[in-house]
């Protein structure tokens, strides 16, 4: 039954991740994109990791899709269509798609796995919020800082930039 | 009090008798969607029943009262009549995205609908991060609105996606805040120990006025979320002729209405689960006798009865207050709902760690 609807989740990225970059319509692409990624935390699902399947959902189905189709809403057209990629282009591209995913293939199957022995349940999040905010090893406090000055200072950024001048 | 896991258990067991292991999964599966969607299906027409009375009731007319017994037949008559009704594609709409608005919105509201405890052991799934995965999986529902009105091809509509996008992202944050609140006080995300953890009491009378203060915040966030009256510009008919979904008609139409109502018994359940202990009986700390008295009532009728009453109160809501304006709606919530709600958390956060609440 796992086998089922991991191969459903795998076909459903796939199929969708490619269509997302070959789709002509933007907003097309942008619902492909968040198939892509309901998909995954799908897959996260699976694993048990309900966390950061929830994380996915609310960050990029919830934040980054709406954000993007918002933008769209905002400045596109219904009959703008993006203009076709050549066939130079394409042919190019594939190749370099097939080297990347030799490569990749090759290095996954090389590699032998091994459980971390991690406990069932140890990415619950308690486990995640006091690794998050512990300066101890394995925390991540001065990351967090940093990330929460980055974002205060994109917000300023945002704020000036919508803020009107008179003069 | 009856426990429903003896019931779910043995049909388990029934399954497990007879059936291979996936089968029964598979089976059991079926019977939990199928008994879903009939809820849903049941529990929307029930609801637009209850709203068209309250409202007639506050404009001082009779409402519905001549199909069957009261009128009670009603939204099936009118269910019927949207079943029947002709599919009109607007020649210039984005065929694709047009179809699939509304079944995004439907999808996001059953995918929340699946954690909601509705009694004693009926829980379909009792996630560990319950409250979180609500307000992650409702956040997808916003999408359909924005595709739905861009699809359409029409200015009405763009305008009334547009808005509701602005307001749900707002209110959003809100909601969630405020159900933050409950978690640092009762320190869990799964919504099964949260109910436990109301056993002597309800949050909203042990955890003083901020949760009170956190309580109507919800209430405010979960109209503006499911996009109901006083805050209903999205749709707006007066205005923007019925916005985001002015261009769909008869079963895709009715989506978008199911999903609606669909919403607002999410929100009006979540907001007895947290607030209002859920299935939880009505007890009061160690007095064991009246405790014991109240768990005579059954869970399942003190879960719908909560839920019933956040559902009266956000239809009170909508058919007292006139409608905001876009502008005034945004002030209401980022220049005094959120900075309120932060502060709110920050003082409940300090109640906790004292040790102050009951």
């Amino acid at each position: 039954m796992g086998k089922i609807i991991f191969y459903i989740l795998a076909m459903a990225i796939l199929v969708f991740s490619v269509m997302t970059v070959t789709s002509r319509n933007i907003l097309r692409a942008a619902i492909y994109l968040l198939f892509v990624l309901m998909a995954t935390a799908g897959l996260y699902f699976m694993l048990n990791y309900n966390f950061l399947a929830a994380v996915q959902l609310t960050v990029y189905s919830g934040g980054v899709v709406v954000l993007i189709v918002f933008a769209v809403l905002l400045t596109a057209r219904m009959d703008h269509k993006l203009e076709a990629v050549g066939s130079l282009k394409s042919v190019a591209s594939i190749l370099l798609l097939l080297s990347g995913m030799g490569v990749v293939l090759w290095a996954i199957m090389g590699y032998s796995f091994v459980p971390n022995g991690m406990a069932e349940g140890a990415h619950d999040v308690k486990a995640v919020g006091m690794s998050l905010l512990s300066y101890g090893s394995y925390g991540y406090v001065l990351p967090f800082e940093v990330i929460s000055v980055l974002l205060l200072a994109s917000m300023i950024g945002a704020i000036m930039i919508a803020k009107r001048y008179t003069k | 009090m009856y426990n429903f896991s003896s019931l779910t258990n043995s049909i388990h067991e029934f399954l497990a008798a007879s059936l291979s292991p996936t089968m029964v999964t598979v089976v059991e599966w079926s019977i939990i969607g199928i008994t879903l969607i009939a809820f849903v299906a049941l529990s929307v027409m029930g609801m637009v029943y209850i709203e068209r009375k309250v409202a007639a009731f506050f404009q001082l007319r009779i409402g519905p009262n001549r199909v069957g017994k009261w009128g009670l037949l009603q939204t099936l008559a009118d269910f019927l009549k949207l079943l029947m009704k002709e599919h009109i594609m607007t020649r210039s709409a984005d065929k694709f995205l047009f179809n699939l608005a509304p079944f995004i919105i439907v999808i996001a509201a059953f995918l929340a609908i699946g954690a909601i405890p509705f009694a004693l052991g009926l829980h379909i799934m009792d996630i560990n991060i319950g409250v979180f995965y609500i307000s992650a999986v409702s956040s997808i529902g916003v999408l359909g609105i924005l595709i739905g009105g861009w699809a359409s091809n029409n200015k009405y509509s763009l305008i009334g996606a547009l808005r509701s996008g602005a307001q749900i992202i707002s209110y959003e944050i809100s909601a969630l805040l405020s159900l933050l609140v409950i978690v640092v006080l009762a320190g869990d995300l799964q919504l099964s120990a949260i109910i436990e953890s109301q056993r002597d009491g309800w949050w909203i009378f042990k955890g003083h006025i901020p949760v009170l203060i956190s309580f109507v915040i919800f209430l405010i966030a979960g109209t503006a979320e499911t996009n109901r009256g006083p805050f209903d510009m999205a749709e707006a008919e007066s205005e923007l002729t019925a916005g985001f979904h002015t261009e769909y008609s008869g079963i895709k139409f009715a989506m978008f209405f199911l999903a609606e109502y669909v919403n607002l018994f999410i929100i009006a359940a979540v907001g007895a689960t947290v607030f209002l202990g859920g299935w939880m009986p009505f007890h009061i700390g160690n007095w064991a006798a009246f405790n014991s008295v109240m768990d005579y009532i059954p869970s399942v009728l003190w879960f719908f009865g909560k839920t019933g009453l956040i559902i009266g109160i956000i239809m009170w809501f909508k058919w007292t207050f006139p409608r905001l304006r876009i502008d005034q709606l945004l002030v209401l919530e980022w220049k005094y709902l959120l900075p309120i709600n932060l502060v709110n958390l920050l003082v409940v956060a300090f109640i906790a760690m004292m040790g102050w609440h009951f």
